[in-house]
């Protein structure tokens, strides 16, 4: 245990170490140190949080809140709890990690919406998912699921229709032979599971209503007319089905006239039940998983979640950390999502400003080339479950083949290296060029983009916004550079930063990412080449790795965003808690203030300007 | 496509009516099957309707690089009302099938529909999640499934090429929606304890039954002993 990790680790926490004196020495009775061992942060009593927490925000500085999120240990203490990431956003530095706990059988903590705007959607998930009440939240409906759902799924004690065991590998699904299917064994012969006396006489469901709380409806019309010009109130659903919500997102919007009056997200329509399944499955076998996250990003996802098992693995005595050129790897690849990000993100916005699929095109053409070298590289083009703890699954190839798409196509047959060399001194810096130039000055995107959609800088930390969205309100926060990872450190690079907050400034920051990130592919490529045939997996591959007990939060900062793991272990196998700080989740909860006051047609522009995916949205 | 510019008449012609050299490009002997279904299907429109991972790939797909504008899909609709094939692009939740459904409803006749990749043919990687639906065809009918997760671009075209043979395959005389009456649509889930299919509802009243008797047949149990 007294090994290098632990003590590079107590120098890093160190100005954490003061806060938390700081802390304990102002509220003796209300804060506690986190003793338990692989833990860290402080425990606070419940009726106090809300005060700790304002301490935390306006004197310590900690104004940024990145996550929170339950944990239910069952069986370990039997109690939920509520675990708060802060972090200071002008200094950068280790997070203030704070708790509160609350009894299973009556989960009560107070909301801290009044602190950090930002936990508005984290606490409906907490509602929703893990049952916990938080007094004072205006608007606590569940998020995820519907209203009318029994339970809350991710309590440990809640077992979904095809439950089978607690953890993987489970025992054989082809016992003696006999294959079985899941279906077969619930009578319903679907994926379902009722109250033992439930039945549809006299059943009526909550329904749609419920998604119309608060949004002042059957307003009487003539309230509304306002000097000079009568106006109707309605109420408007983009979505779930609606070609520019990105996905399977959606929208119920009051407006008067055709000015947004107030706008509220509806999301769970993708909802697939990541964490309940990551917490049935090995620490390993969630790698795959993470690329269906942000399914545009996967190799981004892979590193963060690497990252979080890493730090965790880190506690144990028998780490080895990634060799270096695995870690040159991983940033090339990381590096190159982003590009692929930003290339299909302003190809969308475009597609959003109503300039159909022509912009598109161009953005994906490029984009398919580094899908090439992915899939090259891993075997697959989206889903490329590259990274493992330690190290990647594999190096570069020589050479990269491609088959012919059409009858005069040649076949691909390219040295690795000059693949790359070429991809990123010529293609890339052409296309991003290519862009900027058709794109950037055309007269309809400035009078659509300028001075539309805009978010404060000051709003943009209170909720929580993270990524382009945040820099480009003029806050220069990027994880590699606030918290480094990797070989970030010994990288050159500058934090592209934007200061109007509008469409225009998300636009164009994005045009900054891809240069920077080109910047910092140039300087790999004599790295790949000097470590050339170096490991690319530190020790041994294991199945299974043993991961010792205790929290980790590991975070990288993906192209849509801060992208974080809380990994809790109790030293089995599978994770304990395994939860995932989406940024496309928690960059919607200011899309609502952002709206407001604008006209319908600009909603899907502004939403654009996010840039969300939904896999990662509702997990 | 022949040099005239004219329109590809090899899949049209009957080749058991030849043809003098000069008219094979303007003129094909053909039946009322063939040059409906020909025209039926060179001009499927799919509905602009992503779910997940795979609507990605269904994006590469339509893009210059694989360009399904080749098989007459270009004209990718956003109403259903106006589309031919419903692409089920990814995972579908408890939550989502209930949309799913109203759209399928509100789709015209002809109307097919594809299970692109794992999650909608079967559940895929998330079936054992708590709000995951094991394969779209457990609520509505599926012409083609591709497998893969996601499915390449190649993968799904050869979903459509396959969906074309199927397409030559059917006859204006059997079809379903030239015959009299009225087709029904397909009941909406409702979103309940769980999800409900209303199609079930006398199923789950049977279950209801089951298991209070059941508890009657337990309770007593252990009095007696």
């Amino acid at each position: 245990m007294a090994d290098k990790p632990v003590t590079e680790q107590t120098a890093v926490a160190d100005p954490i170490t003061q806060v938390v004196a700081v802390l304990k020495e102002r509220f003796p009775e209300a804060v506690q140190a986190d003793e338990r061992k692989g833990f860290s942060g402080i425990v606070v009593d419940p009726r106090s949080l809300v005060d700790v927490a304002t301490v935390v925000r306006d004197e310590l500085g900690f104004d940024y809140l990145s996550s929170a999120t339950a944990v239910d240990y069952l069986g370990k203490g039997d109690y939920f709890e509520m675990v708060y990431h802060a972090y200071r956003i002008r200094q950068g530095g280790p997070a203030l990690v704070i708790k509160a706990r609350t009894p299973r059988d009556k989960a009560t903590l107070p909301s801290l919406i009044g602190v950090w705007p930002g936990v508005d959607f984290q606490e409906r998930e907490a509602w929703d998912l893990m049952g916990i009440r938080f007094e004072g939240h205006p608007n606590l409906k569940r998020i995820l699921m519907w209203e009318g759902f029994a339970g809350h799924p991710m309590r440990k004690d809640w077992k979904e229709a095809y439950y089978e065991q607690d953890n993987k590998p489970f025992d054989s699904r082809w016992p003696g032979g006999q294959v079985s299917r899941a279906e077969e064994h619930n009578p319903y012969g679907k994926n379902v599971a009722y109250p033992e006396d439930f039945t549809l006489d006299g059943f009526t469901p909550v329904g749609e209503a419920a998604n119309y709380t608060g949004l002042n409806m059957g307003v009487d019309i003539t309230e509304l007319s306002s000097p000079g010009l009568r106006t109707d109130r309605l109420i408007v659903n983009l979505g779930p089905h609606h070609p520019s919500t990105h996905g399977v997102f959606r929208m119920i919007v009051s407006l008067n006239g055709e000015t947004v009056e107030q706008l509220e997200p509806m999301m769970g329509y993708l909802h697939r039940n990541h964490e309940k399944i990551g917490e049935r499955n090995t620490f390993l076998q969630n790698m795959p998983f993470t690329d269906r996250l942000d399914y545009i990003c996967s190799m981004s996802n892979n590193l963060g979640y690497a990252q979080a098992v890493e730090k965790l693995m880190a506690l144990g005595p028998r780490f080895q950390p990634p060799t270096y050129r695995a870690e040159v790897i991983r940033v090339l690849m990381v590096e190159l999502t982003r590009i692929v990000n930003h290339l299909w993100a302003i190809g969308f916005l475009l597609n959003d400003l109503g300039a159909f699929f022509t912009p598109a095109l161009y953005a994906i053409a490029q984009r398919e080339l580094i899908l090439d070298f992915f899939e090259a590289t891993a075997g697959s083009r989206l889903m490329c479950n590259y990274m493992r703890f330690g190290g990647v699954s594999r190096d570069l190839p020589e050479k990269i083949l491609g088959i012919p798409l059409l009858a005069n196509d040649l076949i691909r047959d390219e040295n690795t290296m000059d693949f790359l060399t070429n991809l990123i001194t010529e293609r890339l810096p052409q296309a991003v060029d290519e862009l900027d130039n058709y794109l950037s000055g055309s007269e309809i995107i400035i009078n659509r983009c300028r001075g539309v959609g805009i978010l404060p800088p000051e709003m943009a930390i209170a909720y929580s916004m993270a990524g382009p969205v945040l820099r480009a309100s003029g806050v220069p926060y990027d994880v590699r550079r606030a918290e480094p990872y990797s070989i970030y450190a010994d990288l050159d690079f500058d934090v592209a930063v934007r200061y109007n907050g509008d469409i225009y400034d998300r636009y164009l920051i994005r045009i900054d990412e891809m240069r920077e990130s080109i910047r910092i592919l140039k300087q790999l490529l004599p790295l790949l080449d000097e470590t050339r045939g170096q490991d690319i997996q530190a020790g041994t591959k294991a199945y299974s790795p043993r991961v010792p007990e205790g929290e980790s939060y590991g975070r990288v900062e993906n192209p849509k965003g801060e992208l974080g793991f809380y990994v809790v272990s109790d030293g089995g196998q599978n994770p304990w808690r395994y939860h995932v700080r989406a940024p496309s989740f928690i960059n919607l909860t200011a899309l609502g203030e952002m709206c407001k006051g604008h006209k319908v047609a600009d909603i899907v522009a502004i939403l654009g300007s996010i840039d969300i995916v939904l896999g990662e949205t509702d997990r | 496509m022949k040099s005239n510019g004219g329109p590809d008449l090899n899949g049209l012609h009957d080749p058991d009516f030849p043809l003098p050299e000069g008219l094979q490009s303007t003129i094909a002997v053909t039946s009322l099957d063939r040059v409906y279904n020909w025209s039926r299907k060179n001009s499927v429109w799919p509905l602009l309707f992503g779910l997940a991972c795979c609507a990605i790939e269904m994006i590469a797909t339509a893009a210059s690089r694989y360009d399904f504008s080749r098989f007459g899909m270009e004209v990718m609709r956003a109403s259903p009302r106006q589309a031919d094939l419903l692409i089920i692009s990814g995972t579908v939740t408890k939550k989502m099938v209930v949309p799913i459904v109203r759209i399928y409803n509100q789709m015209p006749e002809p109307k097919y529909v594809l299970a692109m990749g794992a999650c909608a043919s079967g559940g895929g990687p998330f079936k054992e999640g708590y709000n995951v639906v094991s394969g779209i065809d457990k609520y509505i009918p599926v012409d083609v499934y591709v497998p893969g997760c996601p499915p390449t671009p190649q993968a799904l075209i050869h979903g459509f090429l396959t969906l074309h043979k199927k397409i030559e395959s059917q006859s204006i005389r059997t079809v379903p929606w030239y015959r009299s009456g009225e087709s029904a649509g397909i009941p909406i889930p409702i979103l309940g304890p769980d999800i409900i299919d209303p199609r079930q509802a006398e199923l789950i009243r049977r279950q209801a039954e089951l298991a209070a008797s059941n508890k009657q047949e337990a309770a007593p149990a252990p009095a007696e002993a």
